[in-house]
């Protein structure tokens, strides 16, 4: 029987010779990404904003203009009303009081729910307050941060501080690309994008300690070999399974993307293009970086000696 | 790496069956699962708010208010204590977060320093010392004198209120008939309640919104309230409070109390015997009965009020001394008004009030759509990764393929039997690790296929896809596990419920992948011998 093969077996792609055009290109999109984010901004949801939102479900299609006239008359300040996946599914944002606390807000809902009349479904109420809201803003940064350092200690404990930089160099820039594309479409970025990234992160890394471990593999058998020739081994060397676990992890999120529903949707494609930067990042960030830091040739040495005992 | 000792074979086999044996409870009906025989495990995955519905409250404790309410007894106690020794004073009051008073008579300062530091109580030492310390502090600036509370104190008052707090949060959810709800301590002056299925979310927000502080005082008689507000002079010893139903409608209530509300034993809705409306009934201890006994029988024809935070819910008259220790509230309520009052009187007053920092509510229809969502999504991923394993690695991706099923048994079976909550980031998180999970199939097949190419026999290309590929296994996985574990520390509700499945999913893909996956290979290997891999 003869198997799929989405990679031939022999693949000699020469993708260091590619290396400076894609750390460019990379270059590029990270400054564009910098720019936008600080040109454009992030579309912050509730979390790190604070807000009022309702997601509400009408009887019939929602009528969004007749509701933005009727909500823009109560005096709450701006009313974000938008479509949210069915035509009978609407969300209402609008901004907490700036004085009276709770109270206030819960008076805001009130007076919604009262424009609205019956016959209206609530299928999510969500009040997030302005010390929360900076609270989630400051754990989030902290976390991204704290788990990127994290992996620069990994990676220099079972490789080397080259290895390290390269792939935390890579890290960043998958972060900031991600970060770029939700500013660049301005989808919701909360909580749950957070979360994206940094399985983006987890991701990402996974896939570079792969290429890596093959490289480190290589340093040790071909002693001799051109850098620029043996990392590019060992990315093709690597290429079939890159392709094959990117290839499985998207199928999965694609069909999280179009049957998961609406609450999961910025979450999903935050992860469906954090993988596929990711997978790029590994081959022609990490792996070419490794050329421009250089790295230790001798790997005989002691240092080494339990690696070679578990691979033993 | 292909052999396997026989007791690690029977613990790997134990290991899957448990997995299959706790997740199953999950595909049965949950009523079904009360009358198992004892010892089968009959948990389900525990379900958070975001899938079954219910409310995530962020209460905060307005601890400075407590601290307020301290200065002021203690403004009161300094007033009395210098009284009784007839000491002469002017400008008592509080200042900041310190009571001051200036003494009149320099030759008396000594020994009113005395009077006020005799006040003072002993408090078990907060945080690391354990040496009790005194609750106020004392100093003067010539006859001047402040009163600090101290820091132990003020953490010893603090912890207090947190703990009072959280139980009559606590008595006032009961109240309400939910099930499971969760109430808990967050940081130093925080309460996190979770309450699943709630019909009436607005009314949970009433309930905690209240202090329920109530008061028993009577109405001063000397004056009329819209006189006493038009003459700009409000007698001393009275103030101006409004009807809770008419906040037009002033009443001149003296601050003196007849009777707390935390001399209250019961307190229940009922309906008025004559009119017919809505009241509650309630009763008070036995030196609540006393006192309000002697008051009543003092004040005949004089009318009283009844003062819920800082509104007169009525004033009625005293018709004949009440000594019975029962009595009656009515303040056109409505039958719902009656209940919550009841509920907030039977289960105290907070000590101070609380704040709503965050709110998210999720209704059921919502909820059930989501789990319908997710779980379309995770069948659809599913097969989908199985006829692609299976397309690309023939005979050894089913292989792999099972090995995921039992991988996912095992997830769901291990979040039944911790009962952590499953979110619907929680799905996508099963989901991610569904995609995830056959990589390290993929690394140790694409490695064996390697070693074939490279010539080597078919017994030792899968010893060396096997030991190869571990040592990648491990770092790919463990750097996901550092991500999932960061994401934990962060997150709250739904997201840490992605992070915990994320965690346990590595953990179990890697032992499913390596473990149980090489476990097939060997037992085929050894009974098939095969000259030739069709990988």
């Amino acid at each position: 029987m003869r198997h799929l093969k989405l990679i031939p077996s022999d693949t000699k792609i020469p993708f260091i010779k590619f290396r400076h055009v894609a750390v460019g290109i990379s270059v590029l999109l990270i400054i564009a990404s910098a720019a936008l984010t600080m040109m454009r901004g992030l579309n912050f949801g509730i979390d790190f904003e604070g807000g009022i939102l309702l997601e509400v479900a009408t009887d019939g299609p929602a009528d969004i203009g007749g509701l933005r006239t009727k909500l823009g008359s109560l005096g709450l300040g701006e009313v974000q009303i938008q479509e949210f996946g069915e035509a009978n599914d609407v969300l209402i944002r609008v901004q907490t009081p700036d004085e009276g606390g709770d109270a206030a807000s819960q008076a805001v809902i009130d007076k919604i729910k009262g424009a609205l009349g019956e016959g209206v479904d609530y299928r999510r109420v969500e009040v997030v307050g302005p010390q929360v809201s900076g609270e989630l803003i400051q754990s989030g940064v902290t976390a991204v941060i704290l788990a990127i350092i994290l992996m620069l200690i990994y990676i220099w404990f079972r490789f080397e501080w080259q290895f390290s930089l390269g792939s935390v160099l890579a890290l960043v820039h998958d972060v900031a690309l991600t970060i770029g594309v939700f500013s660049f479409l301005q989808l919701d970025f909360s909580l749950q994008t957070i979360a994206a990234i940094l399985t983006i992160i987890g991701y990402s890394m996974n896939d570079t300690v792969v290429v890596y471990d093959r490289i480190r593999e290589n340093l040790r058998k071909y002693k001799r070999m051109d850098l620029g020739e043996l990392v590019d081994l060992s990315i093709n060397e690597t290429l079939s399974r890159t392709v094959m676990t990117s290839g499985t992890t998207l199928l999965a999120l694609f069909a999280l993307y179009i049957f998961g529903g609406e609450v999961l949707r910025d979450f999903t494609f935050a992860m469906i293009f954090g993988i596929l930067v990711g997978t790029y990042s590994s081959i022609f960030i990490a792996s070419p970086l490794l050329l421009y830091i250089g790295v230790k040739r001798d790997w005989s040495g002691t240092g080494d000696a339990k690696v070679q005992q578990a691979k033993g | 790496m292909l052999h396997f000792e026989r007791w690690k074979i029977i613990l790997v086999a134990l290991v899957c069956f448990a997995g299959f044996a706790y997740s199953a409870p999950n595909f049965f009906p949950k009523d079904s699962l009360t009358d198992m025989p004892a010892g089968l495990p009959d948990k389900q995955v525990n379900l958070g708010l975001d899938l079954r519905g219910g409310s995530y409250l962020l209460l905060e404790v307005d601890i400075d208010a407590v601290m307020k309410d301290r200065l002021q007894s203690l403004v009161g106690d300094i007033r009395k204590a210098l009284r009784d020794e007839s000491i002469r004073y002017t400008g008592l009051g509080v200042k900041g977060d310190v009571a001051t008073v200036r003494v009149t008579d320099p030759a008396q300062l000594d020994k009113a320093m005395q009077q006020i530091r005799d006040l003072s109580t002993l408090v078990g030492g907060g945080g690391f010392s354990a040496t009790p310390t005194r609750d106020i502090e004392v100093t003067n600036q010539g006859n001047l004198i402040s009163v600090k509370v101290t820091e132990a104190a003020r953490l010893a008052r603090q912890r207090s209120a947190m703990q009072q707090s959280i139980e009559i949060v606590r008595r006032r959810i009961d109240a309400l008939g939910t099930t499971e709800p969760v109430i808990q301590q967050q940081g130093a002056d925080r309460i996190l309640v979770q309450v699943p299925g709630l019909k009436d979310p607005e009314n949970l927000k009433n309930l905690l919104g209240q202090t329920a502080k109530l008061t028993f005082r009577l109405v001063n008689n000397s004056a009329s309230a819209q006189q006493a507000m038009q003459a700009g002079s409000v007698p001393a010893g009275s103030e101006i409070l409004y009807m809770q139903d008419n906040d037009k409608q002033p009443v001149l209530v003296e601050r003196q109390v007849m009777v707390g509300g935390d001399h209250l034993t019961d307190a229940q809705p009922g309906f008025d015997s004559r009119t017919g409306e809505p009241v509650v009934n309630f009763r008070f201890d036995s030196t609540g009965a006393r006192l309000f006994g002697d008051v009543t029988k003092n004040n005949v024809n004089r009318p009283f009020a009844i003062v819920l935070d800082g509104k007169v819910i009525s004033a009625p008259v005293i018709r004949e001394p009440i000594t019975g220790g029962q009595g009656q509230i009515s303040g056109s309520f409505t039958v719902a008004e009656a209940n919550n009052l009841a509920i907030l009187l039977r289960a105290g007053a907070l000590p101070a009030p609380l704040q709503i920092l965050e709110e998210r509510t999720v209704g059921p229809g919502l909820g059930a759509d989501s789990i319908a969502a997710g779980e379309i999504a995770s069948l659809i991923g599913f097969a989908a990764v199985i006829i692609f394993m299976a397309m690309t690695y023939g005979f050894f991706g089913v292989l792999a393929n099972v090995a995921l099923i039992i991988n996912v048994a095992l997830i769901m079976g291990v979040l039944s039997l911790l009962q952590a909550t499953l979110t619907l980031p929680g799905i996508a998180g099963i989901v991610l690790t569904i995609g995830m999970a056959v990589d390290a199939n993929v690394l140790i097949y694409e490695r064996i296929r390697e070693e074939l190419k490279a010539g080597k026999s078919v017994i030792a290309s899968l010893e060396a896809g096997y030991s190869r590929a571990l040592s990648t296994i491990l770092d790919a996985n463990i750097t996901t596990l550092i991500a999932a574990i960061v994401l934990f520390q962060l997150g709250s509700g739904p997201v840490r419920g992605f992070a915990v499945t994320l965690a346990i999913g590595v953990v179990t893909s890697v032992f499913t992948a390596f473990t149980v996956n090489r476990l097939f290979v060997a037992t085929w290997y050894q009974r098939r011998r095969p000259k030739t891999l069709n990988l």
